[in-house]
């Protein structure tokens, strides 16, 4: 090519991609997704277990922490790596497994008081972030298997340590989190 | 019929000539009658007799628990326990009975006066019979009727299209007992309250449909006629059936009586027939046992809780060693291990089979795309994307192309050049789908509790700080002038 | 009693993959036969060095990635891709072109992206494209229609048009010229015949559907019966374009490798229109003579976007 081609050449392309460049730049800036629209994008692929193990006092907390750049998106032990599959995905970043610190992907278990050792002193229902368990003081506390989601955060507060988890009767321990932690 | 009945599908070869040449044979009372409780329908049936006690042919030996209907003894005789046996759907709790060869029958099988009945009344009746889905679910007939006339249904659809290769009992009901399966379909509509039925069967059964139109003209019942729609399988499946007829299609979050139909097997019928005529319930049914590994392959009459092995001695025995069982026909059936086996209200077909008869696969290649399958599925679905989405675990992807929607008919599988298992694998991942589907339900029932308990706290946040407030205000009050 | 069990469907038709790739390699005999009596026997050659190649470097991409061998080099496919490169390349290529072509197309077309029905681009184009961009003067050098076995060299008809075009000569007087015959170019015209022949025992054997076949040849078409109606001097009617080029070959044997095409019969529909659109674009104003490679490599890109949008109605699901 001569040099009366070559110099026209040059500058085309590099005016086209310092256009193109700058268009994304304004896209980008312009065209950002409304921040609530993710917050509520990230929540609804947690498990909403509100368990904390994410050191967040819950799922939302969470969800808001990754939208705002605070948190990782490996954080969440009862998600499992489908969970963080599927934010990474929404994200565009690098699926890894469940950080280890976070926790440990378990089957689903809900939790189960023993009725012979429960005292009645009422602590335990305060601590539940999806109001499952019902009793009231010096009366019998029970937990509804169906609403409660095992986040374990009504063993601390019992003095008696009454309160087990099991495999919830309903067999849905068989989980996809669940079979990914076997 | 300009458009056609069904989406995709195949014509396969029939296989039903030899036993339809001879009549239904008759195969005599088993010596020990063994009774599963799991009849397929998703329950056990809740045994109500113990071992050592006396039974008749038609005492109730189970009650109807939940999508489990009732069950009633075969024979007379004595109940020997109620143990584990091989059956068709693996090892499970079944009701043994050593029988006493009288072959006794309750005194209080009379039979009824049916069109003296309510709706309900029929209803009651049907239940305690323990008449249930003959066509292969056992589903409580009682139930499904009920909910149909709840639902106000205007067509009683009765299945007599038997669209899968190997099986004829069907078509052997229709052409020796069609009265019966008239007479069944008239008690049914005046139990789910229908104004009218139509006996669906395919064109390849012109004997069924002559035999069901002498019996219709006998009966002179202007609501009920014959339709007669091509033979392609698996036309017989409740979704395709229905739209065929009529012309709409079942939701696929539904049920027919949504659309204003039910549907019900013309064995079924036949046994609401034997129940209003005899007072029998149901402890026999028409089995054909076929395949080239019999002898004289037939259509038998049998009790339930025979042996599979006594049907096969009754035709014949087999041919030869190398011989495989399979419950049902050749596209949906289910490997048999043991013939010891028995007869339950769903085995409609017991196929002895050679290796002509079922030649293997070839070798599983990857997915060509070539599209084959999803020209011939009746459901609309992309075989080959639902593959990738199951090699790739991606539940999301099952969902977006409908595997819910999955019969599990096995064309794409019939067609597919690559050998690949479909349908197993579908049918794994649609467990997969459903625990995923569960999973997520929970999450946002779980979401919803915690956002209220959040709502609870803030509340009671505020109404303590309005009450400090009050007293703080009426502390100022008493002690000095209040603005 | 054994207890040998297989799951449902306990039975199948018996298709299978090798069959299939066969019976396209049989109805690519009239378009072989076709072009070996107009051409010479240059194609055999080209076909036996492809063969060969494709054969070889798919036993040693399978064995660099540890896969079974055999069930694989027995399907055929790799033969069917360079069946087709043979018969798109000119019959004088030398064979170290084709062994080159056919390899890349093999290896980088196929299995660097993941084997038997991985691949997004169709192989044999790919290893077409590779050729043409990297050698232009020895794949634009066709020998002339019936010069008989002598290989020497002339335009092909699509060339002798569009230079013919630049010339500013009318339409009459280039579709007289001595590269043309009654319908397209001369001798081009009986190899797309022949093409045409071998499509439909395809289409008879249900081996493809009609779906690609019919959309690519009416979006050819009709678009340049279109433009032939509205300027006749400038361009050549359907049937020259039907009748010339790589067009049925393209719509029978190409456009139709199920890997890389549409998933949906819709999908096909236009996945096909848009092959044969291209094509007329690319022949009517594009830098190269034949568009029908480039027109399926840009298609298939298309594929992914084609898909979710042909997704087929669901039974029991609301209408599209």
């Amino acid at each position: 090519m001569s040099d009366a081609t070559l110099l026209p050449a040059i500058a085309t392309a590099a005016g086209l991609a310092a256009a193109l460049g700058a268009l994304l730049g304004v896209a980008a800036a312009r065209l950002r997704p409304d921040p609530q629209s993710l917050v509520e994008r990230i929540d609804a692929l947690l498990p909403q277990t509100q368990c904390a193990q994410c050191r967040y006092p819950g799922c939302r907390p969470y969800a808001e922490a990754i939208a705002r750049g605070d948190a990782d998106i490996d954080c969440c032990p009862p998600g499992g790596d489908a969970t963080v599959r599927a934010l990474a995905e929404l994200l565009g970043r690098e699926p890894r497994p469940v950080d280890p610190r976070y926790g440990r992907t378990q089957a689903r278990r809900v939790a189960l008081i023993d009725e012979d050792r429960c005292i009645g002193c009422a602590l335990c229902l305060p601590a539940c972030p999806v109001d499952a368990i019902v009793g009231a003081p010096r009366l019998m506390h029970t937990v509804i298997a169906g609403h409660c989601t095992g986040c374990e955060l009504c063993l601390p507060p019992c003095p008696v340590d009454c309160i087990a988890l099991v495999a919830p009767a309903d067999g849905s321990s068989t989980a996809p989190a669940a079979a990914e932690a076997a | 019929m300009n458009r056609p009945a069904l989406r995709g599908g195949l014509r396969l070869e029939s296989h039903k000539l030899r036993p339809l040449q001879r009549p239904v044979l008759s195969v005599p009372s088993p010596r020990t009658a063994v009774l599963a409780l799991d009849q397929g329908s998703g329950a056990d049936a809740a045994p109500v007799v113990g071992p050592g006690q006396a039974v008749r042919v038609g005492s109730l030996i189970a009650a109807q628990r939940g999508a489990a209907a009732g069950l009633h003894s075969p024979v007379s005789g004595t109940v020997r326990c109620i143990a584990s046996r091989p059956t068709v759907r693996g090892i499970g709790p079944c009701i043994v009975i050593d029988s006493d060869g009288r072959d006794e029958r309750e005194p209080t099988s009379v039979p009824l006066d049916w069109r003296s009945l309510s709706g309900d009344a029929l209803l009651e009746r049907l239940a305690a019979a323990g008449i249930a889905g003959l066509g292969g679910a056992a589903f409580p007939t009682a139930a499904k009727l009920g909910l149909a006339r709840s639902a106000g249904v205007n067509l009683l659809l009765l299945n007599g299209a038997e669209c899968e290769p190997w099986i004829c009992c069907d078509d052997a009901l229709m052409r020796e007992h069609a009265a019966d399966v008239v007479l069944g379909a008239q008690v049914m509509l005046s139990a789910c309250g229908a104004d009218r039925g139509a006996i669906a069967v395919e064109d390849d059964k012109p004997q069924a449909v002559a035999a069901l139109a002498a019996a219709l003209a006998a009966a002179a019942d202007v609501r009920l006629s014959v339709i007669s729609l091509p033979a392609v399988f698996p036309l017989g499946a409740e979704g395709p059936l229905v739209t065929a007829v009529t012309g709409r299609e079942v939701p696929h979050d539904g049920l027919p009586p949504q659309v204003g139909v039910v549907c019900q097997n013309v064995g079924t019928a036949a046994s609401v027939a034997r129940l209003v005529r005899d007072g029998l319930p149901v402890v026999s049914r028409i089995v054909t046992v076929t395949g080239s590994g019999v002898r004289n392959p037939a259509n038998v009459e049998v009790r339930l809780g025979t042996p599979v092995a006594e049907l096969i001695a009754a035709c014949g025995g087999t041919t030869g060693d190398d011989r495989r069982l399979i419950a049902g026909g050749s596209l949906t059936g289910r490997a048999l291990d043991d013939d010891a086996a028995p007869v339950t209200k769903g085995l409609n077909c017991v196929l002895v089979a050679t290796p002509g008869d079922l030649p293997p696969r070839g070798t599983e290649m990857p997915c060509i795309r070539c599209g084959d399958c999803a020209v011939v599925c009746p459901a609309g679905l992309l075989p080959q994307q639902l593959h990738r989405a199951t090699q790739s675990d991606d539940v999301e992807g099952l969902s977006h192309f409908g595997l819910g929607a999955c019969i599990e008919c096995g064309c794409c599988d019939y067609v597919c050049p690559s050998a690949i298992a479909l349908t197993a694998r579908f049918r794994v991942a649609r467990e997969r789908l459903r625990l995923h589907e569960a999973e997520r339900e929970r999450a946002t029932q779980a979401k919803s509790r915690y956002e209220r308990h959040r709502r609870r706290l803030d509340e009671q946040a505020e109404a303590e700080r309005r009450a400090f407030d009050e007293a703080r205000r009426r502390a100022r009050g008493d002690g000095s002038a209040g603005h | 009693m054994h207890a040998r069990a297989t799951a449902p469907p306990h039975v199948v038709a018996g298709f299978t993959v090798p069959r299939v790739m066969f019976q396209v390699l049989a109805a690519l005999v009239p378009v072989a036969a076709m072009q070996v009596y107009l051409h010479g026997p240059g194609l055999l050659w080209l076909v036996a060095t492809g063969s060969v190649t494709a054969l070889a470097c798919e036993a040693l991409a399978l064995w660099l990635r540890r896969r079974p061998s055999l069930d694989f080099l027995r399907d055929g496919s790799v033969l069917v891709t360079a069946a087709l490169l043979a018969l798109a390349v000119p019959p004088t290529l030398p064979w170290w072109l084709m062994a080159f072509g056919t390899a890349v197309a093999v290896l980088v077309a196929k299995h660097a992206y993941g084997g038997l029905g991985q691949n997004p681009f169709n192989p044999a184009m790919v290893g077409y494209a590779v050729l043409l961009v990297s050698f232009p003067l020895e794949m634009t050098r066709w020998p002339a229609a019936g010069a008989g076995w002598d290989a020497v060299t002339g335009a092909t008809a699509l060339d002798a048009l569009r230079t013919g075009l630049r010339q500013s000569y009318t339409m009459e007087e280039i579709l007289t010229g001595p590269a043309f015959g009654a319908l397209g170019g001369a001798g081009g015209e009986w190899v797309n015949i022949a093409a045409l022949a071998g499509g439909l025992y395809l289409l008879a054997r249900r081996i493809v559907r009609w779906h690609i076949p019919l959309a690519m040849l009416a979006g050819l078409a009709i678009p340049a019966a279109v433009a032939h109606a509205l300027d006749p001097g400038a361009h050549a009617g359907a049937t020259f374009h039907l009748a010339t080029g790589a067009t049925m070959l393209g719509a029978f044997f190409i456009a139709t490798d199920p890997v890389s095409a549409a998933t949906s019969d819709r999908g096909r529909l236009v996945f096909g229109a848009g092959v044969g659109l291209t094509t007329w674009i690319i022949r009517s104003w594009g830098g190269f003579p034949d568009g029908v490679a480039f027109a399926v490599l840009l298609m298939n890109l298309a594929v992914p976007l084609i898909d979710r949008y042909t997704v087929p109605r669901i039974y029991g699901h609301p209408g599209a």
